[in-house]
């Protein structure tokens, strides 16, 4: 009985906490679109020079305005959601972006800025991929070696900056950030090397991933990953949120010297969860790395096979406040914005960077909710009252 | 002193709150509350902690909002959207924490917030600084760093702050809190000057003896509601009452101690600061089961370090901590909490409780990882909740769910958050360093019986305190560190001036010549 009051008190609480986020987001969404609306009326000369006839011919400019926003809107929800192929070209690319997420939302719970994650993704996917193409095993066993590989060599990758932190005080951000350098000299050096260059080639390109080390497609670009990332938020989840080793991370990254008078081991748990953090990003590697690209396999480890996931990441992860549900939200969010910008490209020729501009626009605003709070006024009046409240404490 | 009389022109003059009702959520902090402060008067606030003068300061102070009531100054109805409002009205507060730039100077924290325009003009500031000071009597340096000074100077500096803002009325926010007594009696002789200047004082505390020093009107708070208004003249008993809402034993009623064997062993313990210089120097004492230790002294001469040494926080240089059979002196916190010690810490909201966490999770911060909270690496809530609970009707936490998080907890409930989760468990020995610092009357009542009745279980109990009060009512013996050494360790009954220079660290013997030649001095004179 007790049980299910507290339940219901914990999820009310939680619903009521989340309200005022969740209306920022789509707030801050909302006017990122407006402005992404009003830079492609700017940059389309055409469109941009009707406006000169804007008191003479009004219909003209607006609706030539209207037109090519539509236009580009609508091919950008049609790519991201629109057929089920658009929506597992989202899948596709919304796994890893949760992965990495989670790698910097875990981390910042713990009082951590890991803007490492590009490094332990690069670490991951060399381990992945090389188990991949190196080693001759079975299929599913073949795949889960090259997994673990991936979390393991991510895992190593964050330890080490947790244990440089635990032990000498090093700084992470600057720790991670040296190491994000060194994981990408370490690709192109092995990239260099027997074990990795595939023979015949001149060029840092490896081997391909043989299909038993790729995750299975399941329809279209819909692989396996995507589920693997969604298994691991929930994961994550559960560790912050029920297990005793969150109940730690949380204490730290709250107040360290509480933690650490109650009896925490303040460095054990930041080792813990720099590695944590590591194989979270070392799977969105394995993810870039095992992950069936549109021709059915994956594509061969090259120095820019992660791209900025690391750094997408790190957005991810402010977007969805270091929440598992939120960043699961914000990653396919982001997913489907870059599935759905391709589209935009091709149907209305709007360049596949406006697609980064919103998306920076949208993590502005929700950054700075002040700024969307002033900017409308029916949040501005809950925002205080939570305020004051301590809600937003 | 002469005060006008108040005739009917007259009456608008001074600040009125007028009904002020704030609410957060269901809670009422304040109740249609009325308060009027005269140009010349010291009005003091009196309430428990969470009695809701913190609420109806901020509400005066524009951080707030009231839900109802309104407030008139010299009859005219004001509306602060926020301080900058309130300050430019002419109210100006000295807050509990002070709001102050550490690493900037007095006069740079001066035009903090009011630089005009593009060029800093120093030059004037310190001018202010200087002129101000000498009007009010606040000596300070304007070049000197704050975080140079003393609290009590730090504290001047803020009153200069609302004084060059021309503020007419003045708000102190548990001004004496972090004040050592003479810093105390300086403050005192401040606020009166202040008033005879014309400055109308609103004066924050829980402490009797203040109020009972200085106030010209009382007003004492209760659950969000003005129970009545005293005279100075009324008796600490009688505040007491009106505060908590019933009668109320200052001292604390205890048995004599019956001590048992040894537990806590400390043999020529040393302890360095992080800058090297030696903080703990050379200190041994034993404490037995079922006796109270209280380690008395001005603050700063150790005994901070002293208890954070003793539960792991700081390293050992050298010496030995037993207790009970085990060697502790290198033990981690986790080792030493292991070993049966409970911690209440000095700084509470630093070291003891996590705001950001639930009420819940704060009672269980040091054994969330053992049954039954915990099993198999995961939290088990129903245990953690159920635990809450009980602990919250026995420790009369007030909060209306364990389930919210811990900063909306008053300061007095949240140090019973800290007390109840280290006695839930079976001790060897309690340290607790100042448990009853801002903390209520009502609540060091029950803080204090929950310690003895510890005691009586046959804990040892090391009780750090720098109130004289509170080591007269609980101790069972007192040890009065002084330069971090031991100056005597003597009986709970020694005279308070005997005690009074012991703590400045002069021997029990010499202190107690000293004091009967003064009391021989005293007696001629009259």
């Amino acid at each position: 009985m007790s049980e299910s009051t507290t339940w219901g008190d914990r999820v009310r609480g939680e619903v009521r906490m989340r309200w005022r986020d969740w209306a920022i987001t789509l707030a801050a969404f909302v006017l990122a679109l407006l402005v992404g609306a009003i830079l492609m009326i700017v940059a389309d000369p055409q469109v941009a020079g009707n406006f000169n006839y804007l008191l003479t011919a009004p219909g003209l400019a607006l609706g030539s305005a209207w037109t090519k926003v539509s236009t580009a809107y609508s091919a950008l929800l049609m790519g991201a959601v629109g057929s089920p192929q658009a929506l597992a070209a989202t899948s596709a690319a919304a796994a890893p972006l949760i992965c990495a997420g989670l790698a910097v939302g875990l981390a910042f719970r713990a009082g951590l800025f890991n803007i490492g994650a590009q490094g332990q993704a690069i670490l991951g996917s060399m381990a992945a991929a090389w188990v991949g193409f190196s080693l001759p095993l079975p299929p599913v066993i073949h795949l889960i070696v090259a997994v673990l590989a991936g979390l393991v060599a991510g895992a190593i990758w964050g330890g080490i900056v947790g244990w440089l932190k635990a032990t000498t005080g090093a700084h992470e951000v600057i720790v991670t950030i040296m190491m994000n350098y060194i994981a990408s000299g370490l690709l192109a050096w092995v990239l260099t090397t027997a074990a990795f260059q595939r023979p015949g080639r001149d060029d840092p390109i490896s081997p391909e991933v043989p299909s038993s080390a790729a995750f299975p497609q399941l329809y279209e670009q819909l692989h396996l990953g995507f589920f693997v990332a969604l298994l691991a938020a929930v994961v994550v989840w559960w560790v912050l949120d029920r297990s005793v080793i969150g109940f730690s991370i949380r204490a730290v990254g709250a107040n360290p010297h509480a933690a650490g008078t109650a009896g925490m081991n303040v460095g054990r748990t930041t080792i813990i969860t720099m590695a944590m953090a590591g194989a979270l990003a070392g799977l969105a590697g394995v993810q870039a790395a095992l992950g069936p690209s549109v021709n059915g396999v994956p594509v061969p480890l090259t120095e820019g096979l992660v791209g900025t996931v690391g750094f997408d990441a790190i957005t991810v992860a402010l977007l969805g406040r270091s929440k598992p549900v939120g960043i699961v939200l914000a990653g396919l969010l982001f997913g489907g914005l870059s599935a759905g910008g391709l589209a935009m490209q091709s149907v209305a020729q709007t360049p596949l960077t406006l697609t980064l501009v919103l998306q920076a626009l949208v993590v502005l605003f929700v950054a700075a909710p002040q700024l969307v709070a002033t900017l409308v006024p029916f949040l501005s009046a809950r925002k205080a009252r939570a305020s004051l409240t301590g809600a937003d404490a | 002193m002469i005060r006008p009389v108040a005739n009917e022109a007259q009456r608008s003059v001074g600040l009125d709150l007028r009904s002020i009702t704030k609410r957060f959520g269901s809670f009422v902090a304040n109740d249609a509350v009325d308060l009027t402060v005269r140009p010349g008067e010291i009005h003091c606030l009196l309430g428990e902690n969470g009695a809701g003068k913190s609420t109806l300061m901020n509400v005066l102070y524009g951080l707030y909002q009231p839900d109802g009531g309104e407030i008139l100054i010299d009859g005219v109805p004001r509306r602060f959207a926020d301080p900058k409002a309130a300050m430019a009205a002419g109210i100006g507060m000295v807050h509990q924490h002070f709001m102050l730039v550490e690493v900037f100077s007095v006069a740079e924290n001066m035009i903090l917030g009011r630089e005009p325009g593009l060029v800093v003009d120093m030059k004037a500031a310190k001018a202010t600084v200087r002129q101000l000071s000498q009007r009010y009597n606040l000596p300070v340096d304007p070049d000197a760093l704050i975080e140079d000074l003393p609290v009590g100077v730090q504290q001047r500096v803020e009153i200069l702050k609302a004084l060059a803002n021309d503020a007419q009325y003045l708000i102190f926010d548990e001004p004496t809190a972090v004040l050592t007594p003479q810093e105390i009696d300086e403050l005192m002789v401040v606020m009166q000057k202040l008033r005879d200047e014309g400055k109308g004082i609103v004066f924050i505390t829980h402490k009797l003896r203040e109020v009972r020093a200085i106030a010209d009107r009382i007003t004492v708070l209760r659950r969000g509601k003005i129970v009545g208004q005293a005279e100075p003249g009324t008796s600490e008993t009688e505040l007491a009452q009106l505060m908590v809402g019933r009668a109320v034993d200052l001292s604390v009623a205890k048995q004599p101690a019956e001590p048992g064997a040894v537990r806590l062993a400390v043999d020529g313990l040393t302890v360095t600061n992080s800058a090297g210089a030696v903080v703990v120097d050379d200190i041994s004492f034993d404490v037995a089961g079922g006796e109270i230790l209280c380690i008395a002294g001005v603050q700063g001469n150790g005994q901070s370090e002293l208890a954070d040494a003793l539960i792991g926080n700081i390293p050992v240089l050298s010496g030995r901590i037993r207790l009970d059979d085990r060697d502790l002196a290198d033990a981690s916190p986790r080792q030493s909490i292991a070993a049966g010690m409970g911690f209440v810490p000095e700084d509470r909201q630093h070291d003891g409780f996590i705001g950001t966490f639930t009420i819940a999770e704060n009672l269980v911060l040091n054994r969330f990882d053992t049954a039954p909270f915990a099993g198999g690496g995961s939290l088990n809530l129903k245990a953690i909740n159920d635990n809450a609970v009980t602990l919250r009707d026995e420790f009369d936490i007030r909060t209306p769910d364990v389930q919210n998080l811990g900063s909306s907890l008053s300061g007095g409930n949240a140090q019973k958050v800290v007390l109840a989760r280290e006695l839930s468990r079976e001790l060897a020995l309690l340290v607790a360093s100042q448990p009853t610092r801002g903390v209520d009357v009502g609540a060091i009542e029950f803080l204090h019986k929950r310690i003895v009745d510890e005691r009586d279980k046959g804990t040892a109990v090391l009780l750090v305190s720098t109130e004289l009060e509170e080591v007269e009512a609980l101790a069972d013996r007192v040890l009065v560190m002084y330069r971090g050494k031991i100056v005597g360790i003597v009986g709970p009954d020694t005279p308070r001036d005997v005690m009074g220079m012991m703590m400045a660290g002069v021997g029990y013997d010499e202190a107690v010549q000293v004091a009967a030649g003064d009391a021989a001095d005293a007696g001629k004179d009259a």
